[in-house]
């Protein structure tokens, strides 16, 4: 068990409760579940790694459950009681140092601490679609839902937001735009967030201006836009939506870039890779699909018998194949430059005699001293 | 040259072998020698093959000595006798390219899921289907007949007149009357040419198009209508993944316990992606002889979309959907 979940680079969460971890290299899928007591209530809404060094990962499933899965051992460690179905489902969860935060559909944001069982409370408002948190500045996470605009919290100011989003201007028929926030990105290296919504909308807010309202607007498809993910290079973000369509749009002018193909179903998870230019999907379709982002080709399809609902990639995605491959590169290099090594001795050898001919040949003709040393 | 060749096809002629070999040695005798070994391999492997075998200015009139050339000729006459095996063609089917989500009938996962899913209650014997049957705004002739049909072919369906009614609003009424599907048969220029087939409390809703519809004023040699008894279901080549889905969504429509005294039995066949839907009745005139004699309405399906959730096009989350240009480049690759 701890062999193959070591070797897994990705992590999917399926509507049927069960954790599966893809391995890439081996083109082998594993399914990490507990037992055969399987049941629909354990189906997994959100996951996220438990620490920085991603040996945890942090499963949310429907009841309310909160399980610790440890990618070197294989099992799951430990179980948490965050909260109960009556609320809503999970739509967010994060791990700041030493506490653990959730969010609900029912607008319930708490803040778990390890150890004691006191909580940090927020009330961010009805109809939760997404909690996501700010990966450099791990104190703030921002919200928003169906008719609940973008708002982002200070976790050690929880009593107001510290940025709310204001709805963009009437449009055309002077009617009042609907609101609807399905997927949040925080963009490295500045303070702008990206939002998706359900009206086919990407919209780029940034709280340091004083402007409220998106600073970009894009739109792209009919159909509501389920998923999101910043890629490592600056200015492109991925979409997915409910038709299965994903894009690529550019964040400078809003355009898109390009579609990938292949997907039947609605997108679920999506999640570029942290460094390489690779972006893991999954969805309705039950299939997880790996595609590279310059040159919007498949790269990898995997079958995954059950419906998936999240996606986690491990920053050693590829990298590990890569890394045995380049070890063996490696050791071969290693002998060579042995081989070479001691051939080194051999011409140093006989550089001495081209240069004691070339003191041979200093009387010689001037030409042929010209042609010897170019040659050499 | 030649009458160095003349000389050696005599000398081995002398000895004692098939009068192939002789040929075979003549040749080898220009060529080196691994190339006689692997000539008298083949030879021993492809004994009924005697045309590729020979050099093509070869024929069985050339040998000179006439008992071997009797003996040859009636060889040659004895493999014209022996038929070729016969050659299986190739078919789109034959030829089509494996779907690695078919389904595996010991997959427990693929059980599970099936076990729990939205058809569940069905198949545990909770619920008994009640089918609500209408069309798309303002019908005509021929969808409504065909609506009336098949109301006969479906127990316990009830057809309505759509009235312009959002499908929306109608949903939470048929879920509070205890309807289990919703089946609007869309019309254009007065022919059936979809139907939305929605699963009721919670369940998945299927698009399909809908093609070659024959009333059963049009069908030949057909029998007297259905009776009301409750037929029995066949689902053919259901095989992937979303073909389990779709053939659970058919068998959900129908009663579970088939009234065999009806002999009525109403098919869904799928082929190439099409679903076939016939409704026969049988009789069996001995245990080997069966009659069937075919009723009921008779059209064509192709699914082009199966959404989770009940009907909502707009915002509903997509559990397959059909792409022409993606989908349909292969034309051995199916996926139902």
């Amino acid at each position: 068990m701890s062999a193959k979940s070591q070797i897994c680079s990705i992590w999917l969460g399926s509507e049927t409760g069960i954790l599966k971890g893809v391995s890439l290299t081996k083109k082998q899928a594993f399914n990490f579940c507990e037992m055969s007591c399987l049941s629909r209530d354990q189906e997994v809404c959100v996951m996220a790694w438990g620490d920085p060094h991603e040996s945890e990962v942090l499963v949310g499933s429907v009841n309310g459950t909160v399980k610790t899965f440890s990618t070197d051992k294989g099992i799951f460690t430990a179980t948490r009681e965050c909260g109960d179905p009556s609320q809503g489902r999970f739509t967010g969860l994060a791990v700041t140092d030493s506490s653990m935060i959730t969010c609900v559909e029912s607008g319930l944001l708490k803040v778990w601490k390890e150890g004691s069982t006191e909580t940090v409370e927020i009330n961010v408002g009805n109809g939760i679609c997404r909690m996501q948190q700010n990966p450099s500045q791990r104190h703030r996470v921002a919200t928003g839902g169906k008719e609940n605009p973008l708002k982002v919290w200070d976790l050690e100011r929880p009593d107001k937001p510290i940025f709310t989003a204001k709805n963009v201007a009437h449009d055309w028929l002077d009617m009042r735009v609907p609101v609807w926030v399905r997927d949040i990105g925080f963009i490295p290296d500045s303070d702008k967030i990206v939002t998706c919504t359900g009206h086919h909308q990407v919209r780029v807010y940034d709280p340091s201006t004083p402007q409220r309202r998106p600073v970009l607007e894009a739109r792209f498809g009919e159909y509501p836009l389920t998923a999101l993910s910043l890629p490592a290079s600056q200015g492109t973000v991925v979409v997915g939506n409910t038709h299965g369509e994903l894009a690529i749009l550019d964040l400078r002018k809003g355009l898109v870039r390009g579609c990938l193909k292949g997907l039947a179903g609605a997108v679920r998870g999506l999640q570029c890779h942290p460094s390489l230019p690779l972006v893991a999907s999954c969805g309705l379709d039950r299939f997880l699909r790996v595609h590279s982002l310059e040159d919007r080709s498949l790269q990898h399809k995997v079958y995954l018998k059950s419906r998936l609902n999240c996606v986690l990639l491990s920053s050693r995605d590829l990298e590990s194949s890569s890394a045995d491959v380049s070890g063996d590169v490696e050791e071969v290099k290693a002998e060579e430059d042995e081989v070479w090594d001691t051939m080194e001795t051999v011409t140093e050898k006989t550089k001495k005699r081209a240069a004691q001919k070339d003191e041979a040949t200093v009387t010689e003709v001037d030409g042929k001293k010209k042609r010897k040393l170019v040659k050499k | 040259m030649d009458s160095n060749e003349a000389t050696t096809s005599e000398s081995v002629s002398k000895k004692k072998g098939k009068t192939k070999k002789v040929k075979r040695k003549v040749k080898s005798d220009e060529a080196p020698v691994q190339e006689m070994e692997q000539a008298e391999g083949e030879e021993t492997e492809k004994k009924s093959e005697s045309g590729p075998c020979f050099p093509p200015t070869f024929s069985v009139s050339e040998i000179k000595n006439k008992q071997r050339r009797h003996s040859m000729f009636l060889k040659l006459k004895e493999e014209k006798r022996k038929a070729p095996p016969k050659e299986v063609p190739k078919t789109i089917e034959n030829q089509r390219i494996y779907d690695e989500t078919t389904v595996n009938p010991e997959d427990e996962e693929v059980a599970f899921d099936e076990g729990t899913d939205e058809f569940s209650a069905y198949f545990n014997r909770l619920t008994n289907p009640k089918v609500l049957i209408t069309t798309s705004d303002r019908p005509r002739g021929r969808t409504v007949r065909f609506c009336e049909q098949l109301a006969t072919v479906i127990p316990h369906a009830h057809v309505y007149y759509r009235r312009g009614l959002a499908l929306k609003r109608v949903i939470p009424q048929c879920v509070s009357r205890g309807f289990t599907y919703l089946m609007v048969i869309n019309e254009d220029r007065k022919v059936p040419n979809g139907l939305v087939l929605c699963h009721l409390p919670d369940g998945p809703t299927a698009h399909f198009k809908v093609s070659n519809v024959r009333l059963r004023k049009e069908m030949k040699r057909r029998g007297k209508d259905p009776t009301e008894h409750v037929p029995e279901v066949i689902l053919n080549n259901f095989t992937t993944r979303l073909g389990h889905s779709i053939g659970r969504m058919f068998a959900a429509l129908f009663p579970h316990d088939p009234q065999f005294v009806g002999r009525q039995v109403a098919t869904f066949h799928n082929q190439r992606d099409f679903i076939f839907f016939r409704f026969h009745r049988y009789i069996f005139k001995n245990e080997k002889k069966v009659g069937i004699q075919e009723l009921g309405p008779r059209f064509t399906l192709k699914l082009r979309s199966l959404q989770k959730g009940t009907f909502d096009s707009k915002f509903g989350e997509y559990e397959w959907v059909h792409k022409r240009h993606e989908m349909d480049s292969s034309r051995r690759k199916f996926h139902l």
